[in-house]
Order: C-alpha cells, then structure tokens, then sequence
C-alpha cells in the first residue's frame, strides 16, 4: 500500500521523546488566582471609565442653536438620519461594494421618519397650547409643496439663528408655523420632555433608544465631546474609550483601515472596511487549508525560540 | 434485553465513543510531551482564567441589573474587575492565537482545533462589543451611533440594532457568552483529545 508523502504544513511528526509530569488541575487554579489577583488589581489602581450619557435635555440646555439647527434639519431632510436609507428608510441607496447594496437589499426595517418621529409626533405630545396647536395644525393641513417653501424660507435664515431670553429668532420671512414648532420642540428638549417623547412612542416599558440615539448623533454637540475624548474615526476611536483606558485595542486592524487610502476618502469605506476584514477572518479561519500561507510559520522559524529547549537537545 | 440491543442504544454508543476519543487520563492528564516547556504555553490557560474572571464579574453585576454600577461604588468596582478581565483575556488570547500560529498548531489533524480557536476570538470579539454598546453611558452613545454605519452598510444593521439597548444587552449576557464558553469547551476538548502540536522535525537545521 502507497504511504502519503510527509507534509511539514500539514502532518506533524510522531513524538517519541520524554515525558514530564504535569498537574493540568493545579495549573489552572494557579492561574485562576493570579489573574484573579491581578484583576482586582488593575481594577483597584485604575477603576474603569464611566461618563454620563448625555440627555437631549443636556445637549438643548448647553447649545441651543444647535439643537434647534439639527430640529430644522430633521424636518427639511437634511441630517444623517434623513438622508440614511437603509434599514431607516429610503433616503439613499445606502453604500455598495461593486453591484453590491446590501443595505438596500436587506430593506427599511427599523423605519425613521424624522419629520413624523422627531419633530411632529413629540410636539403632538405636549399638553395643549393655542400657538403650538394652531402651528400643527397650519402644518398637517399644508401640502409637501408649502411645507417645503416654509422650511426652505427658515433654513435661508439658520445661519443667523440666534438664542436669547429663551426663544431662537431666525430672521427669515415666510415661514409659516415652523418658527413656532422649532421653538417649542427647543423648549421642550430643555425641559427634558423630547427624551421620554422619543423613548416612549412605543409605550410605557422600553429598552429601545434608536429615536434618541439618531437625533442626538444627528447634532454636532454630541461629535464635539466626542473629539475632546479622542473618539472620532480619525482618531482611531472604534478602538478607544473615554479617559486612558485601553479600550478596545483588538479593532485597531478595523480602525487602521479607516485611515489609509482609499478607504480614509471613500464613501463606502464601512462596506468596503467590513469586506476587507471579512475576508482576512476568513483567510485566518483557513489558514490550515491554505498552500503558502501555512507555510509561513515553518519558514519564518521562530518556532525554534518556542521550542529552544527541544532543539538545544 | 440482550447484550446486542443495549450495545445498539444511542448512550451506549455515544459513552464508548466518548471514552474511546477522550478516555479519562487524555482528559486530566498527568504527564505531559517534555517539548511543552515554553512561557507560550502559559496564554492558553490565562485566556481561559481570564474568561472565569469575565464570567464571574458580569454575573456580578447582573444580580444587580445594567445600571447599578452608576450608582454604587462597589459596581463601580465589580465593572472595572469586569473591564480589566475583558483586557487580559483578549491580551491572553491574543498572544495564545500567535503563539499557535507560529507552531503552526493545526498540523496531525489539528485544523480544527485552530477553527474553533478562531471562531472563539470573533466570537468574542462580538461579545466585548455589545458590552461596550450596553454601558448606558456616553461610551455606549458614541460607540452605538458610530458602529451602527459600519454594521448597517453590511445589511446586517436590519435585523442587529446596535441602538437598540435591550437587544444588544441580551446578545452581550445570554447569546454570545454562552456561544464563546461553547465553544471555548469544544477547543479545550479538542486540544486534549489530540494533544498539543509537536515541533516541526528538522534534519541538519532545517525543518521537514
């Protein structure tokens, strides 16, 4: 009967040689106790971050213009979140690898309309007021055609926004009731009502905090913090944390790639990203199937450090 | 019931090639091939201690639910043992993984064994992940509303809310945890039923 050729990559040899004792239960509570002691001691010298989550009520109360710029944004389209598509709604065609749009493909399944979810539905919330009822209403009974001009009116304006004794002026002209519902959404959001109106659509219990999170995110107030505690994506931030912590080191190939070309300009960089760490798990998976490849460890030799004692005889 | 038909069952079966596979002194062995001696060695069973030390802590902190080391000095603690288990675990694994990679530890039927280790990691990976998005703090903000384009733009957004806290709060304490301890037992049995890889053989310095 024909032997299969030795292949160094994929067989290993038989192993002949000496035997030592070896106690695998006292192993494992010696390690068991030192990582524990070691544990308890990083914990007790470092601690662990925890910065508040900060509150829609935080963000309006600390920046105003800027909650209500991002208001108006979510009524005339214009913020991330309007303009998303997939899985919010069908803004965009979203990103694509090639002919590729999986985002597109998998659908609209968590659906995000900010103008109904964001500006319409909480201001409907309020308890009643002759000024905000009478905006809404100006507002549900105009056609897409005059609510557009209103707000394209007020947008001309946002530039020259301003914020004094409680109310944001904007100087433009012909802006139907949207002068109205910005300020009273702003009031609304610095009295803390906008974070229970956008967590509680959906009733009374819930551990869902999509609505909030998109139109905090939609804001630069949140982006700002998040700069100060070096966690943009050009700051390598998938992989950090708030303070000097380690965060989370194991993403930095994820991160890198968002900073080389071409990924760093791309605007599918999160498609493409994503495909290039699929396929280098999957090259990593295989690795043992792979010619070539897993001969890289026989060549680079540096098993001979790990097995020093074995060689030196 | 005869001899033959009891020898049929599925139990039986099962036990015979359970202890034909892994008898008791593969399983808890005593000696071990002297070639074993490196510090390399070392990582494997700290990864493992350190998922003891995960597992431990985030027990911990769910007797008390997700927000109560916001409040409380000694959660404050048991999150921070929790972070710190999470760090040398992943720094354990890390250096096991390159470890076995440069023994080229899937040789004499071992392939499997490295799957599984891989598959181990990215599952872990996962894990750590949906804790850092169910911190309910600014962390968890920022994270979740960055990584929701990441994991949207690959479709996978549609049915995993990373905005969603009850969702990834029950994938970080129940789904994941359980695949990773899984199969971290399928590697370890695996590591036991075949033995740890022996070194490369070289003739006259170099490897064959």
């Amino acid at each position: 009967m024909k032997t299969k050729p030795f292949r160094p990559d994929v067989d290993a040899p038989e192993y002949k040689g000496a035997y030592a004792p070896y106690d695998i239960i006292k192993e494992g509570t010696i390690a068991i106790v030192v990582v524990g002691l070691l544990v308890v001691l990083l914990a007790t010298l470092f601690g662990s971050p925890d910065e508040r989550a900060i509150t829609i009520k935080a963000w309006s109360n600390a920046d105003p213009i800027d909650f209500a710029t991002t208001a108006l944004g979510e009524l005339n389209g214009t913020t991330i979140t309007a303009q998303y598509g997939a899985p919010y709604n069908t803004a965009a065609p979203g990103q694509n690898l090639g002919p590729l749009r999986l985002a597109q493909f998998a659908g609209v399944t968590i659906p995000v309309n900010t103008v109904r979810d964001f500006v319409i539905n909480p201001l409907s919330s309020l308890p009643y007021d002759r000024s905000l009822s009478a905006a809404l209403t100006a507002w549900k009974g105009a056609s897409a055609s005059q609510q557009g001009t209103w707000v394209s009116n007020y947008t001309k304006g946002a530039t020259k926004m301003t914020w004094s004794n409680g109310i944001i002026s904007d100087p433009a002209s012909n802006t139907g009731p949207v002068p109205t519902m910005i300020n009273k959404l702003t009031a609304m959001a610095r009295s803390g009502a906008l974070d229970q109106a956008l967590v509680t659509g959906n009733g009374f219990y819930t551990t869902n905090y999509t609505k909030p999170l998109l139109f905090v995110a939609d804001g630069t107030y949140l982006a700002n913090l998040a700069q100060k505690q070096h966690l943009l994506g050009s700051q390598w931030g998938m992989m950090n944390e708030t303070g000097s912590y380690p965060g989370q080191a194991w993403l930095w190939l994820y991160t890198f790639w968002y900073q080389v070309s071409p990924f760093s300009s791309s605007s599918n960089a999160d498609l493409q990203v994503s495909a290039v760490m699929g396929l280098l798990s999957l090259l990593l998976l295989l690795l043992p199937f792979i010619p070539g490849l897993r001969s890289i460890p026989r060549k680079l030799k540096v098993y001979r450090l790990i097995w020093r004692e074995y060689y030196n005889g | 019931m005869s001899t033959a038909e009891i020898e049929k069952q599925w139990t039986t079966r099962l036990r015979k090639r359970a202890h034909g596979h892994l008898p008791p002194e593969k399983l808890l062995p005593d000696t071990q091939p002297a070639y074993v001696s490196s510090w390399i060695y070392v990582f494997g069973v700290t990864t493992i201690a350190a998922l003891v030390m995960v597992i431990l802590s985030g027990i911990i902190l769910a007797l008390r639910g997700p927000q109560w080391w916001h409040s409380s000095s000694v959660g404050h603690f048991v999150n921070s043992t929790h972070l710190w288990s999470v760090e040398i675990f992943f720094f354990a694994m890390i250096v096991h993984l390159w470890g076995k990679f440069f023994m080229a530890a899937w040789r004499g039927g071992r392939s499997l064994t490295w799957v599984t280790g891989v598959v181990t990691f990215l599952t872990s990976v996962g894990t750590a992940f949906t804790g850092y998005v169910s911190q309910t703090n600014f962390d968890s903000q920022w994270i979740s509303t960055q990584a929701k384009d990441g994991i949207n733009a690959t479709g996978v957004g549609s049915i995993f809310n990373v905005l969603n806290l009850g969702q990834m709060l029950m994938w970080h304490i129940v789904l994941l945890p359980l695949a990773a301890v899984i199969l971290t037992a399928v590697h370890v049995l695996l590591v036991r039923v075949k033995g740890v890889v022996p070194p490369f053989e070289e003739t006259n310095g170099a490897s064959k």
